[in-house]
């Protein structure tokens, strides 16, 4: 694989973690876990600030360090005296290579499979490939996983390596980097951490960690099912009547991608902007004609889980648009668990045609 | 709390077995502890489905919006007068609903529980007044009241104002709470202060609108904040744009919100948005004598124009 | 690589006001830069993303054809946020488009076969577009139908060009309206469907239909062109659907694998029978 390096192993102490992240910032924006009210955030490091490595996963995800819930994209003017009035002008993207660190595996997989749709070979979007670019993803591996993660039923891992640039093993006061890729190799000398490790213990500890995962789901019959026949099915007005509409699963989700673009004008300086957008409001799809393909919940529910669990794997032919971060299911207001969702969906048998 | 649970199982098989309703809406048991899912039953055989514990917060009147069937529905006390807001709001007819009225203990506040222990939680339990945190080889005992939602602690309405079944008798009422110390403390602040804790509680609002599609007052086929002709807001995380939708919610809530707390319970983000309905509860109950839901013949105070009002301006 | 989410710097060059109830003009855009009307190069079924700085961008297919050299034309229907501002604008005022966007109409497959085009009201944009190509290309294709209708008379779009087309007579032309009260009207009375029945010509192997309209045109159509034996494979649609980024990415569009704005708009009756019904 390109990129890819020999592996390698760094012991990082306390002062040279504190003092390599430091470093770090004269080259890098930093993004890590930071205290946000009652939870924890993916947020930009201000100088000399540590990111939180000791706790549970962030409340929403890490896509925001590439993707941002709002994003400028173009800036333009509506002054008539101006010669370039009334035209887009696309806003600097080559900034300051930043990393992103403290991601939890199932957070760095979720980049890779928000990559398709984004960095695609017609229309690569250039506001999420080039941040992305631009990025280096230092995971902290999950040595206590929450009741509700279940990655590894889903391709990924609490020390799964895919995704990540470093991975990170923490064990009280230090901290093992395993360097997975040039990027990696690269991060870790800007920080000046050089110090070979004496012993690998990342197997082992891999192997705990997976054992502590309970949680799970069961997606197996899903690839050979018909996406009409479940499309159709009778089991989606069960399955959405608590659902409030509301955003929080496809914000707090790493692999939900959708977006609105907006226009907004400040006297005569306007700014063209992309905002998360959510399948779950009415007005997603709703068109200027009045007339709304997806008018009611159960619709908009089933494009959801649909969307994630049977179109994706079968548009790209790939395991669900999933990560198992287990967000939804912890943060949803009214219970909706993926796991259940994909259960029924995967025991489902389409009565036999009567003609 | 069983008996509650299995009188609503009980009478909930009946009204469906008898064909008086034609469904049934209360709670099913979630997938995770202090959580359950608000559900519908149509066949008696599936009312043993229907729970009832202290997390059952979220407002069941939200699902009776325009609903054309004739329903079962369990409500406690807030529930009941957003029942009854719904009625006066012609969101719902009367005669299609038969209420099994829950007389309420308070409900859990699932963040504060999962804060005040330093582990993962697997099980909560509750027994009498007591709420049991078990996670994988701890456990942490609560008194119920220490984990209560912040409304329940100074709910005066915890019987349902409205019913046609009652699964208990009705619970004491404590009428000496001190309900509005928290928007007094606001109201003392001096300009700046409050200008500084109104942006801190909207700091972290991700605009996903749970609290406004969970609250049963909130069901304008388009709500202002998604209009487009005109755009009244930005959809942006513009903090101007966020607080504009967190306010003008709120007073459109004004004189109708009974202080349920769902808006607040299934906030993703732990923001208290009850800082904005309760400070517009406690005006509308001092200038106007008024509490929403109550009963079903007085409109809300701004909803209603009465010749003897003593402002000069509506006159 | 071209940022995809960048429009073309374009001035208004005319705006032609198509049915007398208003709400559809035509606009013809010059573009500023010359050489991005090279790069803006279509094909008859494609449609583009019109940007209105301050209020935002709407898809919409794509009127002229790719024969017509200097200028690229849309219809545009009155309904919304930016078509609303669009209608006021002037000759001579700036904005963007972007694109081209989508599929179009399978125009390799359709070489040498019969093309019955049936469409409805506002619907007709691209249709214009595919008429004008093909008769550019006439010795391409073998008989051309066109079934077009409006609610009345002055609800038709392109009028002129219809009549031009009729007078012509290198394609069949049935054009008709819902109903009439003018003593002068000479073409048909009565719904498309109907029209299509009397006057589509039966199906075989070398005959296509190409349908757009509203839904319930496309409703009622449809057993009509079932009736007459057409394959599924045979019927050609293009969707509409509310849309935003047009390639494929924002997820607004999308119906089972497919999103509408990069794998459509233009589908086969087929295609749509294996997606979800939505």
């Amino acid at each position: 694989m390109k990129g890819q390096t020999e592996m390698k192993i760094i012991k990082i102490k306390k002062e040279a973690w504190g003092q390599g992240l430091e470093k770090l910032q004269s080259e890098f924006r930093l993004f890590g876990p930071v205290a946000d009210k009652d939870g924890f955030e993916f947020k930009e490091l201000a100088q000399g600030q540590l990111p939180v490595m000791d706790l549970g996963n962030t409340r929403l995800s890490a896509k925001s360090t590439v993707y941002p819930q709002t994003q400028v994209m173009f800036n333009y003017t509506l002054d008539e005296s101006k010669e370039d009035h009334h035209i887009m002008k696309e806003v600097d993207l080559n900034g300051q290579p930043q990393a992103v660190i403290g991601l939890r595996p199932c957070d760095a997989a979720s980049f890779q499979l928000v990559k398709r749709n984004f960095d695609n070979p017609e229309y690569p979007d250039p506001f999420w490939v080039r941040p992305y670019e631009q990025s280096t993803f230092v995971g902290l591996a999950c040595d206590n996983p929450s009741p509700t993660c279940f990655c590894t039923s889903v391709g990924g891992g609490p020390y799964s390596e895919n995704g990540l640039d470093v991975l990170l093993s923490r064990e009280g006061e230090v901290i093992l980097a395993k360097v997975i890729t040039e990027k990696g190799e690269a991060l870790a000398k800007a920080a000046g951490w050089d110090t070979d490790a004496d012993e690998n213990v990342f197997d082992e500890r891999r192997d705990a960690a997976e054992k502590k995962i309970t949680a799970k789901i069961n997606s197996d019959q899903l690839k050979g099912k018909n996406a009409n026949d479940l499309f159709s099915a009778p089991i989606w007005e069960d399955i959405a009547f608590a659902c409030l509409n509301c955003g929080t699963c496809t914000y707090s989700c790493p692999t939900c991608w959708c977006f609105d673009i907006q226009d907004e004008v400040k006297g005569t300086e306007g700014k063209r902007m992309r905002n998360w957008d959510s399948c779950m409001y009415p007005l997603f799809t709703l068109e200027g004609s009045g007339h709304n393909p997806r008018p009611v919940k159960e619709m908009r529910v089933r494009q959801r889980f649909m969307h994630k669990l049977k179109y994706y794997p079968d548009k790209y032919d790939s395991d669900v648009q999933c990560v198992g971060c287990g967000r939804c299911i912890d943060l949803c207001p009214v219970n909706i668990d993926i796991r259940d969702v994909c259960e029924t969906m995967n025991n489902y048998k389409p009565l036999k045609s009567e003609s | 709390m069983l008996t509650y649970a299995e009188k609503i199982r009980e009478l909930s098989a009946q009204l469906l077995r008898e064909d008086k309703v034609d469904m049934v809406i209360g709670f099913r048991k979630g997938s995770l502890p202090m959580s359950n899912e608000p559900c519908m039953v149509k066949n008696p055989g599936d009312a043993d489905k229907l729970v009832w514990d202290s997390n059952c917060g979220v407002n069941l009147a939200s699902y009776l919006t325009d609903r054309k069937e004739r329903i079962g529905i369990i409500a406690k006390g807030c529930d009941s007068r957003n029942i009854n807001t719904h009625i006066i709001e012609n969101k719902i007819k009367r005669e299609q609903l038969t209420i099994i009225g829950v007389p309420c203990t308070g409900m859990i506040d699932k963040r504060k529980v999962s804060n005040s222990v330093d582990f993962d939680i697997i099980e909560v339990i509750e027994e009498a007044d007591k709420v049991i945190v078990k996670g994988a080889g701890s456990e942490q005992t609560f008194d119920k009241k220490e984990v209560l939602r912040k409304n329940c602690e100074v709910c005066i309405h915890p019987n349902p104002v409205v019913y046609d079944e009652m699964v208990a008798e009705k619970v004491d009422i404590n009428q000496d709470v001190d309900r509005y110390a928290d928007v007094r403390e606001v109201e003392e602040m001096d300009s700046d202060d409050r200008w500084q804790y109104f942006e801190d509680l909207l700091s972290n609002c991700i605009r996903c609108y749970a609290c406004r599609n969970a609250c049963p007052l909130c069901y304008c086929p388009t709500c202002f904040v998604d209009e487009s002709q005109p755009q009244w807001l930005g959809k942006s995380t513009n903090a101007t744009d966020t607080r504009g939708f967190h306010f003008l919610r709120a007073y459109h809530c004004a004189g109708r919100c009974t202080d349920c707390g769902s808006c607040e319970t299934v906030c993703p983000m732990g923001i208290n948005m009850r800082a904005f309905t309760k400070k517009l509860e406690k005006d509308c109950l001092e200038n106007f004598e008024w509490q929403a839901g109550l009963n079903t013949e007085q409109r809300p105070p701004l909803d209603s124009f009465n010749p003897s009002d003593p402002d000069a301006f509506v006159k | 690589m071209q940022n995809p989410y960048l429009p073309y710097p374009v001035r208004i060059d005319e705006i032609i006001t198509e049915t007398e109830d208003k709400n559809l003009k035509t606009f013809k855009f010059v573009f500023l830069n010359p050489e991005d009307e090279e790069k803006f190069s279509y094909k008859a079924g494609q449609f583009a993303e019109l940007s209105v700085t301050g209020k935002g961008e709407i898809p919409i297919g794509i009127a002229s054809s790719p024969t017509e050299k200097g200028f690229v034309k849309f219809t545009v229907n009155k309904t919304g946020l930016v078509t609303k501002y669009l209608h006021n604008m002037q000759v001579g005022d700036i904005m963007g488009i972007r694109g081209p966007l989508g599929n179009w109409y399978p125009w390799k497959e359709l070489e040498g076969k019969n093309v019955v085009i049936i469409g409805g009201g506002f619907a007709f944009t691209t249709l214009r577009s595919s008429i004008v190509y093909m008769l550019e290309n006439r010795d391409k294709f073998g008989e051309i139908n066109v079934i077009y209708g409006a609610r009345s008379p002055g609800l038709l779009l392109y009028q002129e060009e219809l009549k031009a087309w009729e007078a012509a007579g290198d394609i069949k032309m049935h054009i008709t309206v819902d109903a009439t009260d003018d003593p002068d009207w000479k073409y048909n009375v009565g719904f498309v469907p109907t029209i299509t029945e009397e006057k589509a010509p039966p199906a075989d192997e070398n005959t296509y239909a190409i349908v757009c309209g509203p839904p319930i045109m496309i409703r009622f159509t449809q057993p009509v062109l079932d009736k007459l034996g057409y394959a599924h494979d045979h019927i050609i649609n293009s969707l509409e659907k509310r849309m935003k980024c047009g390639i494929g990415i924002c997820g607004r569009c999308n119906i089972g694998e497919k999103f509408v704005c990069k794998d459509g708009p233009v589908f086969t009756l087929e295609e749509l029978n294996n997606l979800p019904f939505e």
